[in-house]
């Protein structure tokens, strides 16, 4: 049986295990239950920053404490980070600042709350900030491991984490897993998906199912979208005739629109890109969300197929 | 279904409308209740907070049409604290804008009733709120609008204690007495708890009152479940024309059910069945 776990529960044992570096500064916007900083609060309250519901505040607070030479882990939720879109560009990405942002209950997977908590934008908006780093793991252990890989970066990051439990894809400590290099989870002939967050179990399961009914997949967790990893894009377009980016984000700027302007350049790869269609979302169960927007398995699946039939 | 006769009710004498008002609350309470426990989600210690004001507000105060939402001369009423959208759900049915019915539809897949209080989804709705911190800057501009249109409808907001954290509400409070904007009415609940703990604990407000004040608004305090100090309050706020108003409305997250009075953890979190049983006895319900 896969064990279930949510990527935000990654996040605040990354912070637990980070606090042994005394630099080490987590600021909350009243969401610390939510992303889990409340686990590192209970135990390091005096290294913890409450900024109360301000997150334009918590940003630039975050960005003088890394230019004393603080490592701050601010954290949100994905949509409320956006609040303070300026102040991380002008006053985070613009001065190079190592500020750590973490944005949880990201994507539409995020369920009842409805539109207004479903970020499908964040991805986009981050990566198109010269400096940032922007990721989005797809499990607890893999989110665990690339926080505490931040500590060792001189640039600001953003890293979506997500609210509900999905399957678990990595063991803890996982060699394979460094910033900036995507994982070959599965090989495959027939095509590739890249995804990322919690379309990688989808992308398995999509997987699991198109091989009993003879199709070959291959799947990458490209949990790092920026940078990209162009070493990766560059083997699996000369590998394969055709690429599908699978993400709980608007289908415009996100990963499969990251992967896109790579591959324009100098490949003949067919890319599809399945995601959010550029519409809003609204309230219902993770599932339900996933399937109203024609980013379910069910959808990958049909989509594998169709294009592997095109290519052929 | 039950939808109220509001020009019944206008006739009553005060102490009589109270008991009414009273009633049409608990009623309230049941239907907040309802709605948290059977999506397992959403936000019942605001919602429980705001009940009354809401109540009166919409049983007293309020101009508006239920067969005509869009009417452009309505009063407008911005729940800046979205997620405490059950209790304008409930009294939005109790008035007669939606269905008794469409409160089963709260968090569900292509329901009117969306977890945080949507103007595209729900009928009588008129902010799409969620994020907080954003009302009074929209009812700002609902009141520089009316101002314009030279109507003499008013737009009331209601705003959380915690939510007035956000500087952007800070903005707007300037703004508005910058404008000398009198329809605008603002209710704040103070219930003195956000999300993840005490107000005292994430981030001071101390004397807000002072505060307000000291930005050139009109300022009044009252006890927020009190119903004759709360039918006060909403008088004062409608004849105060010429500048911007504030009524500090002092109130109990959880008001109603006891294991929910002042209980944090009751500020995002569904009751569970036993909880829901005693609840609805406290509630007056008997099964
Ligand atoms: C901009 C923004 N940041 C964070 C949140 C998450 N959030 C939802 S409710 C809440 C606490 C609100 O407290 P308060 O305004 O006092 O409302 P009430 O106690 O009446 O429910 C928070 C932090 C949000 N909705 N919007």
């Amino acid at each position: 049986m896969t064990e279930l776990a949510a990527s935000r529960d990654g996040y605040g044992k990354a912070l637990l295990s980070m606090a042994t570096d005394e630099k080490v500064i987590v600021l909350e916007a009243d969401l610390g239950k939510s992303t889990k900083s409340c686990w590192f609060r209970e135990k390091y309250p005096n290294r913890t920053i409450s900024c109360g519901i301000g997150e334009q505040n918590m940003m630039l607070v975050a960005a003088g404490l890394a230019s004393s030479g603080y490592r701050p882990f601010a954290s949100t939720f994905a949509i409320f980070t956006e609040r303070a879109f300026e102040q991380v560009r002008n006053g985070i990405a613009r001065p190079n600042l190592p500020v750590h942002i973490c944005g949880s209950h990201g994507g539409t997977h995020t369920g009842t709350d409805g539109s207004s908590a479903q970020s499908i934008e964040d991805i986009a908006i981050y990566r198109s900030l010269p400096n940032m780093i922007v990721m989005h793991p797809c499990d607890d252990n893999s989110t665990e491991q690339l926080t505490i890989q931040l500590l060792k970066q001189d640039s600001p990051s953003y890293t979506r984490t997500a609210r509900n439990k999905t399957p678990r894809i990595y063991e803890i400590n996982d060699s394979r897993l460094e910033i900036g290099k995507g994982v070959i989870l599965r090989e495959g002939g027939d095509i590739a998906i890249i995804a990322c967050g919690v379309m990688v179990s989808k992308s398995i399961e999509a997987a699991e199912l198109l091989n009993s009914i003879g199709y070959d997949v291959a799947v990458v967790d490209m949990h790092t979208i920026k940078p990209i990893d162009t070493d990766l894009l560059d083997k699996l377009s000369s590998r394969y005739k055709a690429l599908i980016t699978v993400e709980d984000h608007n289908i415009i700027g996100g990963l499969g629109g990251s992967v896109a302007e790579y591959l324009s350049q100098k490949s003949n790869t067919i890319l599809r890109r399945i995601g959010v269609k550029d519409r809003f979302g609204e309230s219902g169960q993770a599932e339900e969300m996933l399937k109203l927007l024609n980013i379910s398995t069910n959808d990958i699946v049909d989509t594998v197929v169709e294009v592997i039939s095109e290519v052929k | 279904m039950f939808v109220m006769d509001l020009s019944q009710l206008k006739k009553l004498d005060v102490s009589d409308l109270v008991v009414e008002l009273e009633e049409i609350s608990r009623k309230c309470r049941i239907d907040i209740l309802k709605m948290v426990y059977r999506a397992q989600a959403g936000h019942p210690g605001g919602s429980l907070s705001e009940i009354d004001l809401l109540v009166a507000l919409y049983c007293t105060q309020l101009r508006f049409r239920v067969d005509d939402p869009e009417w452009s001369d309505r009063d407008r009423f911005i729940l800046s604290k979205g997620h405490a959208s059950p209790g304008l759900y409930s009294i939005l049915s109790k008035v007669g804008f939606i269905k008794e019915k469409d409160l089963l539809s709260y968090r569900e897949l292509g329901g009117i009733c969306q977890g945080h209080v949507d103007m595209k989804f729900t009928p009588g709705v008129d902010f799409s709120a969620g994020s907080l911190g954003m009302g009074l800057s929209f009812g700002l501009g609902c009141a520089l609008a009316a101002r314009l249109d030279n109507s003499t409808r008013n737009c009331y907001v209601m705003l959380g204690d915690g939510e007035i954290q956000e500087g952007s509400v800070w903005e707007a409070i300037m703004a508005s007495r910058h404008h000398e904007v009198g329809n605008l009415k603002v209710i704040l609940d103070c219930n003195r708890i956000q999300n993840d703990d005490f107000v005292n604990t994430q981030m001071r407000l101390f004397d807000i009152p002072k505060k307000w004040s000291s930005f050139g608004w009109e300022v009044k305090e009252i006890d927020g479940h009190n119903m004759n100090e709360i039918l006060d309050g909403l008088n004062w706020l409608k004849n105060n024309n010429n500048l911007p108003s504030v009524l500090i409305a002092n109130t109990v997250k959880g008001k109603g059910i006891s294991f929910m009075e002042n209980n944090p953890k009751f500020h995002g979190a569904a009751p569970n069945e036993e909880q829901y049983k005693s609840a609805l006895i406290e509630l007056g319900v008997d099964n």
